[in-house]
């Protein structure tokens, strides 16, 4: 018990059956009040006015949302996009349904259809008809993306996707194609 | 020359007298509405925030947007209030800020015009009197809404009241002492070697303190603590008259930090030629409610028993000190 502090006012004769290794010492601050408690407060207080001064130095971090927007990491899961072969143009999507038979949510629809060797569509037999995703019941986790054999879905990084209808947060397969018209920001490295 | 009632150190004729008020209200009152708008900016920068800036280029139609805001609101009295004091009350604290702003020097007689509504001989009395009776404004305010917020709010206000009013006379006590008037003319030109915040440091820093308290702005907010209070005595206000409160609040405000700049900021004094002495008073004031915005963005609110020990037991000791010791010394040397 010799490590206690002379500030601790606990009365240690009271408490016998402690084993002075389990007493923590607490070390309390100065008592409130008087001139020491007045000159600790001035003090306390052009510290904490200096505090609030380097703030205005450090200038503001919020981000003017509607003109600047948050920039997201590259694996950031936003709206999801399809791919075409770079090269030949053809969607990546065989119509295979996988995606729809991992998605938890139960938000995408794919009807598959027999390719024209005349007129490809994709590059595989089949191709998605039909290739529809219900944001409005979509929770973005990105499953659909790991289901894909052929990486032909992929999550974007669109996160403002609001709108005033539910039916038009059915997204079909040529919204899903097309390139977002604004890009969102990525965020550089060590931002 | 008409000799107004009261004892003048200068006086010109009326229809100076009427321009000279007329330009000390507009220039105040085109004044408080952008105070409103750099408190908030300040208050923003001071959190790592940009502050309004929607309304009109970086947020200056801000001030314009709640003032018509308010405006369009209704008046709302609630059923239990006292219905003429419930309306006289707000009038009574803008009326209380105004009147005091008549004794405000922003330089000497230039021109055979004074740069001040008018140098009574009484002037800090007159400053404590109009300040006082603001309170009363507070005061029926709380009471005649017939709400237990503001009634709270209300009782706070006269509690402060009470614990600031004496320590801000003494604090100022120092500085008439050393002039040897009450005038605020004199006091600054007192001040023609070295300003009064030197000699005068702990009544300058008592005044500010209670200058906080009396206008009820933070760390002293107690009347209107919003976490506890709704908004204290303002609570079943609404419209305009709730507008005349913060108008009033900003009013005061500048009065405070003209009143202080007067005493201890040596007031229009600065170098340059002669017409620059109003804009040195202006600056000086901006200065000081910069200095109120700050400690507003730092200080958390006090306790009410906080305030109580702080005002009796501190600044009272305090500002009674060092009226004796300027005595002394004003007597001695």
């Amino acid at each position: 018990m010799e490590a206690r502090l002379n500030t601790d006012k606990t009365d240690w004769e009271q408490f016998p059956y402690l084993d002075s290794a389990d007493v923590i010492s607490v070390q309390r601050g100065p008592e409130p009040g008087g001139a020491g408690g007045a000159y600790r407060a001035f003090g306390a207080t052009l510290k904490g006015l200096r505090t609030t001064f380097a703030r205005i130095i450090e200038g503001p971090v919020t981000i003017q949302y509607p003109e600047e927007k948050t920039p997201v990491y590259p694996r950031f899961r936003g709206r999801h996009k399809l791919h075409r072969f770079e090269d030949t143009g053809l969607e990546k999507c065989v119509g295979c349904s996988l995606c729809a038979a991992a998605c938890p949510a139960d938000c995408i629809r794919v009807v598959a259809q027999e390719n024209d060797p005349a007129n490809r569509v994709s590059a595989g037999e089949r191709y998605a008809e039909v290739y529809e995703i219900n944001l409005s019941r979509c929770i973005f986790c990105g499953y659909c993306e790991v289901a894909c054999p052929f990486d032909a879905i992929t999550m974007g990084h669109d996160y403002e996707l609001s709108d005033y209808n539910r039916s038009d947060l059915i997204f079909t397969k040529e919204m899903l194609l097309a390139e977002p018209i604004d890009r969102t920001p990525l965020r550089r490295e060590g931002e | 020359m008409t000799v107004p009632l009261a004892e003048v150190g200068f006086a010109e004729a009326t229809w100076i007298m009427v321009v000279k008020s007329v330009v000390i209200f507009l220039g105040v009152f085109i004044i408080v509405p952008v105070l409103t708008l750099a408190e908030r900016k300040l208050i923003g920068r001071f959190q790592n925030r940009y502050g309004p800036n929607r309304a009109g280029p970086v947020g200056l139609l801000q001030p314009l947007a709640d003032i018509l805001k308010l405006a369009g609101k209704e008046m709302f009295r609630p059923a239990a209030a006292v219905p003429l004091l419930f309306a006289i009350a707000p009038a009574l604290v803008i009326f209380s800020g105004i009147v005091t702003l008549a004794i405000i020097p922003f330089g000497n007689v230039k021109d055979g015009v004074g740069f001040y509504g008018i140098d009574v001989s009484i002037g800090v009395l007159y400053f404590f009197a109009f300040s006082s009776l603001s309170f009363y404004g507070l005061l029926l305010a709380g009471w005649s809404s017939g709400s237990k917020y503001s009634f709270l709010g209300a009782m706070r206000s006269a509690a402060q009241l009470i614990s600031y009013e004496v320590s801000m006379g003494l604090a100022l006590l120092g500085g008439v002492m050393m002039a040897g008037s009450l005038s605020l003319v004199s006091i600054v030109e007192a001040q023609d070697e070295i300003w009064y915040i030197v000699p005068q440091i702990v009544g300058f820093l008592v005044f500010m303190i209670a200058g906080f308290a009396e206008t009820n702005r933070a760390p002293f907010d107690l009347p209107e603590a919003d976490s506890e209070l709704v908004q204290g005595y303002m609570t079943e206000y609404g419209g305009m008259r709730f507008g005349s409160y913060l108008l009033a609040e900003y009013l005061e405000m500048f009065v405070v930090s003209a009143i202080a700049a007067t005493f201890f900021l040596g007031g229009w004094m600065g170098p340059g030629p002669g017409w620059l002495d109003p804009v040195w008073m202006v600056v000086k004031v901006l200065a000081l409610i910069f200095f109120f915005i700050w400690v507003r963005a730092t200080l958390p609110r006090l306790r009410y028993d906080q305030l109580m020990s702080l005002g009796w037991k501190v600044m009272l000791p305090l500002a009674t000190l060092n009226v004796l010791v300027t005595a002394v010394l004003v007597t001695v040397l």
